[in-house]
């Protein structure tokens, strides 16, 4: 599936102080029968936003009108578990194009860039800056530049820059698919099949 | 020649192209499939009018989201059924081995790769779950994915990585009565926590891990994901050989002969460096229960849960979120805490010598009153064999009672769901909050510690009943 251009961002954000926030949070397992992509955005935090009678939860941070934008703010260490990409589904079909934190579980980031969704890992300092400020205003603008690698809290003038690997970022910012770089190397991996040894 | 380690050789012999300061373009000998994660990727594969690349190197069974109670029968729920009968459609379509339910090699995919002897050293296998993980016991290379990239394999036999870091953790030792290797790998997880592993492939190696039996292994790797580890692997050694030989796929005669040389060559030259080598002795490891809602919220079956106080200042909030949704305080003592189900099973726990375990405490006992039990063998020949074993027996003498295979509880995406407030000693791998249903309060342990806790009701060192 090509991926959305990813260039410049400037949104207000919805902070989720929580951490190690699994992938079960964010889209439980009972969620995961369908057999598209769709759809996956209404069972986002499932079973944080809503109670036992599918009513919302008005404490928590989606259910809170203050709160809108395409930036999550997360605490640390946040999608860790399971290799379900539903994870990164549930985000971008809600709406997120960027994830903020201060660290990112290894497959979730893999599956998050595959779906064109920016995960951006920031200092510990900066999160903390970044949620107080968020606290006190909710409007709270957060410019996320992918060419400069630099995310800013535009109130403050704060920023700091981020890594992303190079050629993650070109595909990002071209709206590349790796599948469409693999299917144009299928010459050499034939080759290379050919010389396995085993 | 530079000192490589047993995980360089293995991917660098895998490389097809490397991008520049990009990935890795990692070739995949073994690809595997289940039901909840390939759907998506087949639309993908469909939408581009492309055809499965290698669909001899794919291999299905439906795992996750089936009943594990008449599986003969239709399965009733329909979103359940949809999705399996879906990889049927799309396997028959792209020409893929599918053992699905029913099926004499049906199972969990992580124990039947190995049961099969499909998984063997020095490959690279991927599967759309996290713990494929579990491969790495044999000596290959074996990492969970997402969707997207189950399409690019499928697509292309290959998958683009960036190459990990290196870990080497050694565990030198004797184990203690009563300790196995679920409390090995409980153990690693409580120190190192649920990131410390992440951005590494991790080989475990020392004495303690070489006197492992193949399942034993398993486990282990299979967990390494736990601790936000990319996978990991343990170096093939006569255990490994011994227990491929004769399987169902396994290389026979010349070809044998031919891999069993080629394995010999997999190990970590002796000067090869790690970017981070950590050192653990096994006599320090006991019985370990987990009392949080993740796995690195482990201690010893016999100590305190920590005080506040003893609890790194940044992680009191997630601490306390912890505990409260386990209904415990800080300083608890874990012993003696009644327990409502006891879930054995999940390609963690869920292979022969699990079972053999579980039996050898509940024989001559019996299941506490106020536990609910599901024994859930990873696969169809784990359950024969069970059977022909006479394991059968002595559980349901006990007043147990085994499904049939499946992840069950693991996930509880089908209708094994333990209820909400409720504590199950699982011998699976996550203990998130709703992992084994909403509200569900999952402790995670070993096929012993669940069935010690099976004959008492409550959290009981096995140790005492061995
Ligand atoms: S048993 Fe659990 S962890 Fe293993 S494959 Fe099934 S769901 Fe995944």
């Amino acid at each position: 599936m090509p991926i959305e251009k990813f260039n410049i961002l400037k949104s207000a954000c919805v902070p989720l102080p929580v951490e190690n926030v699994d992938t079960d949070q964010i889209i439980p397992a009972r969620f995961l029968k369908a057999t598209s992509r769709k759809g996956f955005g209404d069972n986002l935090f499932r079973d944080w936003r809503y109670d036992n009678n599918n009513q919302p939860i008005s404490s928590f941070v989606t259910n809170n009108p203050v709160y809108s934008g395409s930036i999550l703010v997360a605490g640390k260490n946040f999608g860790s578990g399971s290799s379900r990409e539903h994870a990164a589904w549930a985000i971008h079909d809600y709406g997120f194009k960027v994830v903020i934190s201060s660290f990112f579980a290894d497959i979730f980031k893999n599956n998050a860039l595959n779906n064109g969704i920016l995960p951006v890992q920031v200092s510990e300092s900066f999160l903390v800056e970044l949620f107080s400020e968020i606290v006190t205003d909710p409007q709270t603008t957060v410019k996320v530049d992918l060419p400069a690698q630099t995310v800013t809290i535009l109130s403050k003038g704060l920023s700091e820059k981020f890594e992303i690997n190079p050629y993650k970022k070109e595909c990002m910012m071209n709206g590349f698919d790796d599948i469409d770089f693999l299917l144009s190397m299928k010459e050499k991996i034939t080759e290379y099949e050919q010389s396995r040894p085993l | 020649m530079k000192a490589t380690t047993l995980f360089d050789k293995i991917w660098d012999s895998h490389v097809v192209h490397s991008v520049n300061q990009g990935p890795d373009v990692l070739y995949i000998d073994q690809h595997m499939i289940h039901e909840v994660t390939s759907p998506q990727a087949f639309t993908g594969i469909n939408n581009r009018g492309q055809k499965v690349f290698r669909p001899e190197r794919t291999l299905a069974t439906a795992d996750h989201n089936i009943p594990t109670k008449d599986q003969d029968k239709p399965i009733r729920d329909e979103l359940s059924r949809i999705q399996v009968e879906k990889l049927t459609e799309n396997c028959n379509d792209h020409n893929i081995t599918l053992y699905g339910l029913g099926h004499p090699y049906n199972g969990i995919v992580h124990v039947i790769g190995p049961e099969l002897g499909i998984t063997r050293p020095g490959m690279t296998i991927v599967c759309g779950d996290s713990h494929t993980s579990t491969h790495g016991a044999l000596g290959s290379i074996a990492f969970g994915i997402g969707t997207s990239e189950v399409e690019m394999v499928l697509a292309s036999q290959c998958i683009l990585q960036p190459k990990p870091k290196k870990m080497r953790i050694n565990i030198d030792g004797t184990l203690k009565k009563g300790v196995s290797s679920k409390d090995i790998i409980l153990y690693i997880i409580s120190k190192i926590s649920t990131s410390g592993g992440t951005g590494y492939f991790i080989e475990f190696a020392g004495s303690a891990i070489r006197n492992l039996s193949m399942e034993a292994r398993m486990t282990i790797c299979n967990m390494s994901i736990e601790m936000g580890a990319r996978g990991g692997l343990i170096a093939p050694d006569e255990t490994t050989f011994e227990y491929i030989k004769g399987r169902e796929f396994a290389p026979s005669g010349e070809e044998w002969e031919k891999a069993l040389t080629y394995w010999k060559t997999l190990k970590t030259d002796e000067d090869a460096v790690f970017d981070l080598e950590l050192n653990y002795k096994a006599e320090d490891i006991g019985p370990m229960i987990t009392y949080g809602t993740n796995p690195g919220m482990g201690i010893n079956i016999t100590e305190r849960i920590p005080e506040l106080s003893e609890v790194d200042e940044n992680n009191r909030l997630s601490f306390n979120k912890s505990l409260e949704y386990m209904n415990f305080k800080p300083g608890d003592s874990m012993l003696g805490k009644p327990v409502d189900y006891v879930f054995v099973g999940s390609c963690t726990n869920g292979r022969i010598e699990d079972l053999r375990a579980f039996a050898s405490i509940v024989k001559g006992r019996k299941k506490a009153d106020s536990i609910t039990a599901w024994i859930v063998p990873g696969s169809h020949h784990v359950e024969s064999q069970a059977k022909e074993e006479g394991l059968l027996e002595i559980l349901e003498k006990a007043g147990f009672e085994l499904r049939q295979p499946g992840c069950s509880a693991c996930l509880a995406m089908n209708d094994d769901k333990i209820p909400a407030g409720k504590y199950s000693v699982s011998t699976s791998n996550r203990n998130f909050e709703g992992r084994q249903g909403p509200g569900a309060r999952t402790l995670l342990a070993s096929p012993l510690t669940a069935a010690a806790a099976a004959v008492t009701g409550k959290i009981t060192n096995p140790a005492d009943l061995i």
